[in-house]
């Protein structure tokens, strides 16, 4: 997965999980929560598909790395080198 | 009913197969259509069912139905449109509902049941995984504790008081509205939003348990398959559904000038003490029989018995068993009373059958006609009754009292009386 296509695999997640979310003009740099409803639960389901979509395990401690789309990507990107994307699960 | 506050129905919030609002509910109970259809549920395959087909979204987001349970999409809009229904406005800015505070609004919602659906759907959803439990849902607890129903409309409403679920099998739709109505007497609330929901047909555990136990409704028809008294029955045919009831003091309602559809006049519940599924006729007539005691009526002040049947073999006879024991076997004498059955429609809504199947009566007090009980091609003599009204709707020249039976597994019986005002 590109670094792209590792942001486009965190925005279909989150699709899923806030469907009734307005994704288009996200500020990749702003802390997803400051600018969607999401919330603790929703940041659970978004690990859960992590490991159910890429077989990603995400520790509790590195939460904190999803907070915004640029630091999922830096923080997914490595652990998604090798794997495809699969949107719309 | 003593000295207590006198509680009345002021809204109806439903879904049921055939209908998702009180008029259509009853417009097709009139024109003798079904909601049962064909159904296909993993692990047990094609079946008939009972399916509602409301529109969720519009009292949900996407989101809040996708986290939640169909129990609490159900609630959900019973909840709202029975507040609709009610004309009561919903101010969230003031933290009211018709002016009163969201603190003194209580949800007491029956339910048969509760998490059967989303422990099956999370076993299967680990069974793709190696049962690795890793992937069970995190969501799994919230969906399935007892008050999910109740907890779902509160956070939806933004209501903060009293809300929670009773578990009564298949009376739990009478408890609701009995336990409502005694909250409104005790002056716990100021309104209550009571009734039962059912998210059965999710489960395909009930449809294998019933076909263990030979009580699984079918018919080469599926609009044939719920026929209570018919010769022919050959078990339940299991449905969703839901329907919650604004209820109010009597004074409260007349001083807002309220539609009001009967009043709660009498109820009862007791336990046979005898079988796990069996029923017992004589405590069933004992539940009757306390029911118009407490109501200060008489058998013939009864104008409409709306039965429990759900299409077995033993229930059926048990309960026309009960009916003639209480009201006897004319129609003519004492009693003038007239009975039917809705499960011949909508089949078994579980939870929400004692709320739903009175809803689909409370419009004769205006239009004078009784539903009839369909599917009955052969009436088993064991469930004759002089008043029973199969077939076609029937005129009548008096309805002013009904009578709503509903039982469950267990030994729960329940009635409630209501009256018009």
């Amino acid at each position: 997965m590109t670094r792209d296509e590792v942001t486009l695999a965190i925005k279909d997640i989150i699709e899923t999980i806030a469907p009734d979310e307005e994704l288009v003009g996200l500020n990749p740099d702003e802390r997803l929560r400051d600018q969607i409803e999401l919330d603790s639960m929703d940041f659970l389901d978004i690990v859960m598909e992590l490991r159910k979509r890429y077989g990603v395990q995400v520790p509790e401690e590195d939460y904190k790395e999803l907070a915004s789309l640029t630091s999922c990507a830096d923080y997914l990107g490595p652990k998604l080198e090798d794997v495809e994307l699969k949107v719309g699960c | 009913m003593s000295n207590l506050p006198r509680v009345v129905i002021t809204g109806v919030g439903l879904t049921s197969p055939n209908g998702n609002d009180l008029q259509t509910f009853r417009k097709n109970l009139l024109a003798g259509v079904s909601g049962v259809r064909p159904y296909n549920i993993r692990h047990v395959g094609d079946t008939v069912a009972g399916i509602c087909d409301f529109e969720v979204t519009r009292h949900q987001k996407r989101k809040e139905a996708r986290r939640g349970t169909r129990a609490g999409s159900i609630s959900v809009y019973c909840a709202r449109e029975a507040l609709e229904d009610a004309g009561l406005r919903i101010d969230d800015a003031a933290g009211t509902v018709g002016g009163r505070a969201k603190s003194r609004i209580g949800t007491y919602i029956g339910i048969t049941e509760h998490g059967n659906v989303e422990t099956e759907n999370e076993v299967h959803n680990v069974s793709g995984f190696d049962f690795d439990l890793s992937f069970w849902s995190h969501h799994h607890n919230p969906r399935t504790v007892a008050n999910n129903p109740a907890g779902e409309v509160t956070l939806n409403l933004g209501l903060t008081g009293p809300a929670y679920c009773l578990g009564g099998a298949c009376a739990a739709g009478n408890l609701g509205i009995i336990h409502g109505m005694q909250m409104l007497q005790l002056g716990e609330v100021d309104l209550a939003l009571a009734g039962g929901v059912s998210e059965a047909i999710h489960t395909f555990g009930i449809f294998a348990s019933f076909a263990s136990q030979g009580a699984l409704g079918s018919h080469e028809d599926p609009t044939k398959a719920s026929r209570p008294f018919d010769q022919s029955r050959n078990g339940i045919v299991v449905s969703e559904g839901g329907c919650l009831y604004t209820l109010e003091r009597l004074d409260d309602a007349l001083a807002r000038g309220a539609k009001i559809y009967g009043e709660v006049v009498g109820y009862h519940v007791n336990s046979d003490a005898s079988d796990f599924v069996l029923p017992n006729a004589e405590r069933q007539a004992e539940c009757m029989t306390a029911a118009l005691a407490k109501a200060d009526l008489g058998i013939g002040d009864i104008d409409l018995v709306n039965t429990h049947a759900t299409s077995t073999n033993l229930g059926d006879l048990q309960e026309s068993d009960a009916l003639r024991r209480v009201f006897g076997d004319s129609h003519d004498g004492e009693s003038r009373v007239f009975v039917n059955n809705t499960k011949s429609f909508i089949g078994h809504t579980m939870g929400a059958a004692g709320a739903l199947e009175l809803a689909g009566n409370l419009p004769a007090f205006d239009d004078k006609v009784v539903h009839a009980s369909i599917n009955v091609e052969n009436l088993d003599p064991g469930c004759a009754h002089a008043g029973l009204v199969l077939g076609e709707p029937r005129e009548v020249s008096r309805m002013d009292t009904i009578l709503n039976l509903s039982f469950g597994m267990l030994g729960i019986n329940s009635a409630v009386i209501i009256r018009r005002i």
